[in-house]
C-alpha cells in the first residue's frame, strides 16, 4: 500500500459529525451511564442513591438470576453447535447441483424475514398441549401429551428447538456465500486426484470454509446470549415455566422495565456483557487452532 | 463438481424433510387461520376446515389496528433506513478517504462499541427519550436506530474499493469534497447502500425489545410489538391469532419472493470479513 502524504481535510468532521454525535449520546454515553447506574439504586422518579456494589451483591445471591444464567448457558452450549453444524450441512446441500435448488433455498430462507412475534405465536400454537399439531402427531405413536411450555423440565428444550429453527436461515445464507467463494480450481484438482465426495468435503470444503464457520459461530454465540424474543413471546411471564426458560436478557428486561429496578437491571446487563466478552475472547483465542486463513 | 446418484437422492430426501420442517409451520398457520373455533379444538385433530373461514381475516382486521401498525412500521423502517444510509455513508466516506486528526482513535473506539451487546444501552437510551419527552412517539422508535457503527464499517469497505484516480481527477476539475462524495462516490457504492438498506430494513422490521420498552400505546406500536401484545390478550382463539400472524407475515414474504437475490446478497455481506 502506498500512502500519499495528505494534509488534513477538516471538512471530514462535517461528514462524521451526525454519526459521531448520535453514537456518542446513544452508545458511548449510554455505555458509561449504564455502568454508573449499576452502582446506584434508582427510584421511581429517577432519583439515584449510590449504593456501591450492593446490586452486584444481591445479584450473587439471586437464585433466579443464577437460573437465568444457567438457562442462557444451556441455550448457548446446545444451540450454537447445533445451529452451526446443521447450517453447514444445509448450506453444503443447497450448494450442490440438484433439481429444484432455488425452491429449496427460498423455503429455508423464509424464517429469516419473519417477525419474531409471528414465530412466537405460531410455535405457541404448535406446542399447545391439547390441540397443538406436535402433540397430535406424537399421539399417533402413542406418546402421551407433553406440556411443552409449562413443564419446568421441558420449557428450555422447547425454546431451544424454536431457537435452532429460527436461526438456521440466516446462517445458511452466510455459509452458502462462503461456499461460493471457494475457488473451483481446488475441486478440479481434487477430482483429478480421484478424491470422492466425502474426502472432498472434509479435505477441501470444510477447511476452506473455516473463516466463515468461525464468523458464524461468533455471531450465533453473541445472538444466543442475547435471546429474548422467543422466550418473551412463547411463555407467559406469570407462569412457573417462565423461570425455567428465563434468559439473561428476559430477566434484565423484567427487572429494569417491568419492575422498574433500573440499577439492578443495569447490573445484570453489565454481568452479561462481561460473560459475552469472556466467551468471545475464548473463541478468538481458540480459533488460531482451527481456522485457516489461506 | 458432480455428485453420484445416491448422494443426489439422499440430499433431495433430506432437503424435502427440512423444507417440510421449515415451511410446514407456516402452512399450518394459514390452515388454522381458516378454521372455525370449534374446528381448532376438535379431537381427533382436523386437518382442513370444512369451508375456509375467510371472515376470520376481516374480523381480525376490524378488531385490531393493523392499518395503523403497518403505517407505523413503514414510517419507522423508512426513517431508519434513510437516515442510516445518509449518516453511515457520510462517515464511511470520511473514514475511507479523508485524512483528519484522531481518525484512527475514533475508528477504533467505534469498533469497540460494535462488540457490546445492545441491552447495555437500553436503560440509558430510554432515559434520554424520557428527558426529550419522546416516549410513546414514533420518533422514539427511529432516533436511537439512526446511528449505526456496523453500517459505517460495511460501507467503508465499499468506499475504500473505489480507485483513488477517480477522486483525484474530480478534485483537479475543481469539485469540492461534498460534491465528490455525493455525485461521484455515492453512485459507485450503490451495492453497499442496497445491502445496508436491506439489512437495516430486516432489523428494523423485526425489532421487538426497543418498541416494548419505549412505547406503550397501541397506536404508537410497530407490527412486531403490536403483534406481541395480541398474544397476551387473545390466546384462546387461535384461528384469529393465526389470521393476525398471516397478515403480518405475508407482505414481507411477497417482497422477499420478488427480491430474494438482493436479500440473500445483502445478508451474505455481513459474513465477508476476512
Amino acid at each position: 500500500m502506498k500512502k500519499k502524504k495528505q494534509k488534513y481535510n477538516y471538512s471530514a468532521f462535517l461528514f462524521i459529525a451526525p454519526m459521531l454525535m448520535g453514537i456518542s449520546i446513544f452508545y458511548l454515553y449510554a455505555f458509561f451511564e449504564n455502568i454508573w447506574t449499576s452502582f446506584n439504586e434508582v427510584g421511581i422518579f429517577g432519583m439515584r442513591t449510590f449504593v456501591g456494589l450492593e446490586n452486584y451483591r444481591t445479584l450473587a445471591e439471586d437464585e433466579i438470576f443464577w437460573r437465568a444464567l444457567k438457562n442462557t448457558a444451556f441455550y448457548a452450549i446446545l444451540g450454537v453447535p447445533s445451529i452451526v453444524i446443521l447450517s453447514i450441512g444445509l448450506a453444503w446441500m443447497l450448494n450442490q447441483k440438484i433439481p429444484a435448488q432455488s425452491f429449496f433455498r427460498t423455503a429455508i430462507f423464509i424464517p429469516a424475514i419473519t417477525l419474531p412475534a409471528a414465530i412466537g405465536l405460531l410455535w405457541r400454537w404448535l406446542f399447545n398441549s391439547s390441540y397443538g399439531l406436535i402433540n397430535n402427531v406424537l399421539g399417533w405413536f402413542g406418546v402421551p401429551p407433553i406440556f411443552w411450555l409449562s413443564d419446568t423440565n421441558v420449557v428450555r428444550w422447547s425454546i431451544l428447538i424454536v431457537l435452532i429453527w429460527a436461526s438456521l436461515s440466516y446462517m445458511v445464507i452466510i455459509l452458502l456465500s462462503g461456499l461460493q467463494r471457494i475457488p473451483g480450481v481446488y475441486y478440479d484438482a481434487a477430482q483429478v486426484d480421484g478424491a470422492n465426495t466425502r474426502q472432498i468435503f472434509f479435505g477441501i470444503t470444510l477447511p476452506l470454509l473455516t473463516p466463515t464457520i468461525f464468523f458464524v459461530s461468533v455471531v450465533t454465540m453473541i445472538g444466543t446470549f442475547q435471546i429474548f424474543d422467543l422466550i418473551f413471546l412463547m411463555i407467559r411471564a406469570d407462569t412457573v415455566g417462565y423461570q425455567y426458560a428465563n434468559s439473561l436478557v428476559t430477566y434484565f428486561y423484567n427487572q429494569a422495565f417491568t419492575f422498574g429496578l433500573r440499577g439492578y437491571g443495569a447490573a445484570i446487563s453489565v454481568v452479561s456483557l462481561l460473560i459475552i466478552f469472556a466467551v468471545t475472547a475464548i473463541q478468538f483465542r481458540v480459533q488460531k487452532r482451527w481456522v485457516n486463513y489461506d | 463438481m458432480k455428485l453420484t446418484r445416491s448422494y443426489q437422492v439422499a440430499i433431495i430426501a433430506i432437503l424435502i424433510f427440512v423444507t417440510i420442517m421449515m415451511v410446514g409451520p407456516f402452512i399450518w398457520m394459514t390452515i388454522t387461520s381458516l378454521k372455525t373455533y370449534d374446528e381448532t379444538i376438535q379431537t381427533p385433530m382436523l386437518w382442513f376446515p370444512d369451508t375456509p373461514q375467510w371472515a376470520n381475516y376481516s374480523l381480525v382486521a376490524d378488531k385490531y389496528p393493523f392499518f395503523t401498525l403497518y403505517l407505523n412500521t413503514l414510517i419507522v423502517v423508512l426513517g431508519t433506513v434513510i437516515s442510516q444510509l445518509l449518516f453511515a455513508s457520510m462517515a464511511a466516506y470520511a473514514f475511507a478517504r479523508l485524512n483528519f486528526p484522531l481518525k484512527n482513535t475514533i475508528f477504533l473506539g467505534m469498533l469497540a462499541l460494535l462488540m457490546v451487546p445492545s441491552q447495555i444501552f437500553l436503560i440509558s437510551q430510554f432515559n434520554v427519550m424520557v428527558k426529550l419527552n419522546l416516549t410513546n412517539t414514533i420518533q422514539a422508535l427511529i432516533i436511537p436506530n439512526m446511528f449505526t457503527v456496523f453500517g459505517v464499517f460495511l460501507l467503508r469497505q465499499f468506499f475504500a474499493a473505489i480507485p483513488m484516480e477517480l477522486e483525484d481527477a474530480a478534485r483537479i476539475d475543481g469539485a469540492g469534497t461534498f460534491r465528490i462524495y455525493w455525485q461521484i462516490m455515492m453512485p459507485l457504492v450503490t451495492p453497499g447502500l442496497v445491502a445496508l438498506g436491506i439489512l437495516t430494513m430486516i432489523g428494523s422490521w423485526k425489532e421487538l425489545l426497543w418498541p416494548l420498552i419505549v412505547n406503550s400505546d397501541m397506536d404508537k406500536m410497530t407490527l412486531s410489538a403490536g403483534l406481541a401484545y395480541l398474544i397476551g390478550e387473545h390466546t384462546t382463539y387461535y384461528q384469529e391469532v393465526m389470521a393476525g400472524a398471516v397478515i403480518c407475515v405475508l407482505p414481507m414474504v411477497i417482497i422477499f419472493a420478488f427480491f430474494q437475490k438482493k436479500f440473500v446478497e445483502s445478508i451474505a455481506q455481513t459474513g465477508i470479513k476476512g
